[in-house]
């Protein structure tokens, strides 16, 4: 007997209205269900393929098992772009929650003008990064820029050659990083959460008779800090990321050098990632530095919100 | 008389807000420094960069350099291609987000809530994991040297923190709205375009912003896509700026402040004109609202 192939596939019985419900709630997310199959799980399945195999783009790739790992151990590249993110991102993580929080306490007072500072201290955030990188770049100009001029205008001698010499390079790109961010998104989540804080909780602490560092230390950080958590995790992942500055700042004026000099020292681990893959379309080996980068990420997040759990306070919980 | 007058605690007072307004104003200076610094050297004349002691006020103001960009470098074609790309990539990122929350927001379906906190979790993954067999897979398309994989991928659900960001702001709007369509008789994409988005402008143009932002400045996208000179986005164009002018040796910096300018004004615009809206997206992002 033949059965019409819409009764096979039980379309004939009508769909129950929380079948419907879930195939058109289907159909509006699919948009997303494609992009994440297309664009995240596929490559990074192909990634971790390409990450054993000898692939230069011109010829097809080659098996050659945990060969791109092995070499990784003994690059001393990568070696050395670790230990500059590492640096990069100790030094300027702390500095910039330390620094946002401080600032949105400033704007948590009542002072004049506060929207307009807030806007004022926000603009380098918006500032595009290639922008920034040129506008500082001229500020460290070693001879004649506006930064070592103040120094020696303090009489503090000649200064450094900033991002000419590998032992300025690092705290200059930090400098810069830190303009941009510490009156950005940081800031704004701090100052939200700060006007979050119930007014009543610092007047009993006055009647107590608790000074301003008690009550920062024992109202003002535990109140804020899953936020304290949320930036310092999203700032984390950010450092590790750095790119965009440290490209251009070390290869803006010269272009036939691979960034990330001078000898080395701003080749953070995207960068170094950057060069194995488009500049010497080492494909494999660039998608095994992808593939520990990830693992690095998910290590050094997983971290945190595993020790978070000794010092954010959560409402509603004990 | 004097201690009548002014007692210790108004003293004290006094001293703290005249600190807390040096801070709060003096740190102004720091960050608008950068901007006042490159403003001053994009109207100097190439003499007038290298004075020792540097000058912030220019000698003679030389304002031509803000035509001659122009000309040096093909930096209004840089600028229509920014243009291209960010319109078509913010709205498709706007659009298809909006789509996907709302399927989040108002659907009840299997696994439903595994498929928003994997979603979520995309926000943790660095784009770099995934670049290199992406772009493998652009280049079998042929998309290389184009503005394809610049937008297209925003038109596939707009990241994670687009729909989180919507999907926030439907679950705010009652449903009593759907249910009283739904007897009218309206399906469910009737009430998304005629109830759900018009009720969402808030949130749209906070996306505005914040896509704007992304796309305008983004850099390593075009840096892996374009290699025509043609079509470079601003910020390619600039990073390569010093390499296209040809300046015979001369120095550039006059005119290379006067282009990252030029470049940055429009975020600077957008910003000031929309913060309200950009500063609420931010902060929901953070839960801390």
């Amino acid at each position: 007997m033949i059965v019409p192939i819409k009764q096979r596939l039980g379309l004939s019985t009508p769909l129950t209205l929380s079948q419907r419900e879930a195939l058109q709630g289907f159909i509006y997310i699919s948009p997303w269900i494609i992009g994440f199959l297309v664009f995240t799980v596929g490559p990074m399945i192909a990634s971790a393929y390409l990450s054993l195999t000898d692939y230069n783009i011109v010829t097809p790739p080659r098996f050659a098992g945990l060969n791109n790992y092995e070499y990784m151990f003994g690059d001393k590249l990568f070696w050395k772009s670790i230990e500059n993110t590492l640096y990069y991102t100790v030094i300027f993580v702390p500095i910039a929650i330390a620094g946002s929080l401080a600032l949105a306490m400033l704007l948590n007072q009542q002072i004049a003008g506060r929207v307009a500072l807030r806007t004022l201290y926000f603009l380098p955030s918006v500032t595009p990064v290639v922008a920034a990188a040129f506008l500082w770049l001229w500020i460290f100009q070693p001879q004649i820029g506006l930064m070592n001029s103040i120094i020696s205008a303090l009489g503090l001698g000649n200064g450094p050659l900033w991002l000419g010499h590998p032992g300025s390079s690092k705290p200059a790109l930090i400098i810069i990083s830190l303009w941009g961010a510490l009156g950005g998104n940081t800031m704004l989540i701090f100052l939200a959460a700060l006007q979050g804080i119930p007014k009543e909780l610092y007047e009993s602490a006055d009647i107590d008779g608790a000074g301003s560092v008690g009550k920062f230390r024992y109202i003002t950080v535990p109140s804020i800090s899953p936020v304290i958590l949320f930036n310092t995790v999203l700032g984390v992942i950010g450092a590790l990321q750095m790119f965009t500055l440290a490209y251009v700042a070390s290869s803006g004026r010269q272009q036939q050098f691979s960034p990330g000099g001078p000898l080395h020292s701003t080749l953070f681990y995207v960068l170094h990632l950057y060069n194995s893959a488009f500049d010497f379309w080492e494909m494999g080996y660039a998608s095994a530095l992808a593939w520990v980068f990830f693992v690095i990420v998910l290590a050094i997040t997983g971290f945190q919100l595993w020790t978070s759990r000794r010092w954010v306070y959560y409402e509603g919980e004990d | 008389m004097l201690s009548e007058l002014l007692p210790a605690w108004r003293v004290k007072r006094i001293i703290r807000y005249l600190l807390l307004y040096a801070v709060a104003y003096g740190l102004t200076i720091i960050f608008a420094l950068p901007f006042l610094w490159a403003v001053s050297s994009s109207l100097k004349p190439v003499n007038e960069l290298f004075l020792w002691p540097p000058q912030l006020i220019p000698k003679t103001w030389r304002f031509e350099n803000y035509i001659e960009i122009w000309h040096v470098a093909p930096l209004a074609r840089f600028f229509i291609n920014t243009v291209f790309v960010t319109v078509f990539s913010v709205s498709g990122r706007i659009l298809s987000a909006a789509l996907v929350a709302y399927g989040f927001a108002r659907f009840r379906f299997p696994y439903r809530n595994f498929l928003f906190l994997l979603l979520l979790s995309t926000l943790m993954l660095p784009y770099q994991v995934t670049i290199i067999p992406t772009f493998l897979l652009f280049k079998a398309f042929s998309w290389l040297d184009t503005y394809n994989p610049l937008i297209i991928p925003n038109w596939f659900g707009g990241g994670a923190f687009a729909i989180f960001l919507f999907r926030q702001f439907f679950l705010t709007i009652p449903k009593d709205l759907d249910e009283a369509a739904k007897i009218d008789g309206a399906n469910t994409f009737w009430i998304f375009l005629r109830i759900i988005l018009p009720l969402s402008k808030p949130v749209v143009i906070t996306m505005v912003v914040i896509g704007f932002l992304e796309s305008w400045n983004d850099f390593f996208g075009p840096l892996i896509y374009l290699n025509t000179p043609e079509k470079y986005t601003l910020s390619l164009g600039l990073a390569n700026f010093q390499r296209v002018v040809s300046a015979g040796g001369q120095a550039t910096e006059h005119l290379l402040m006067a282009a990252s300018m030029v470049m940055t004004l429009p975020s600077i615009l957008v910003f000031i004109l929309l913060q309200r809206y950009y500063i609420q997206g931010v902060v929901i992002s953070s839960g801390s609202k």
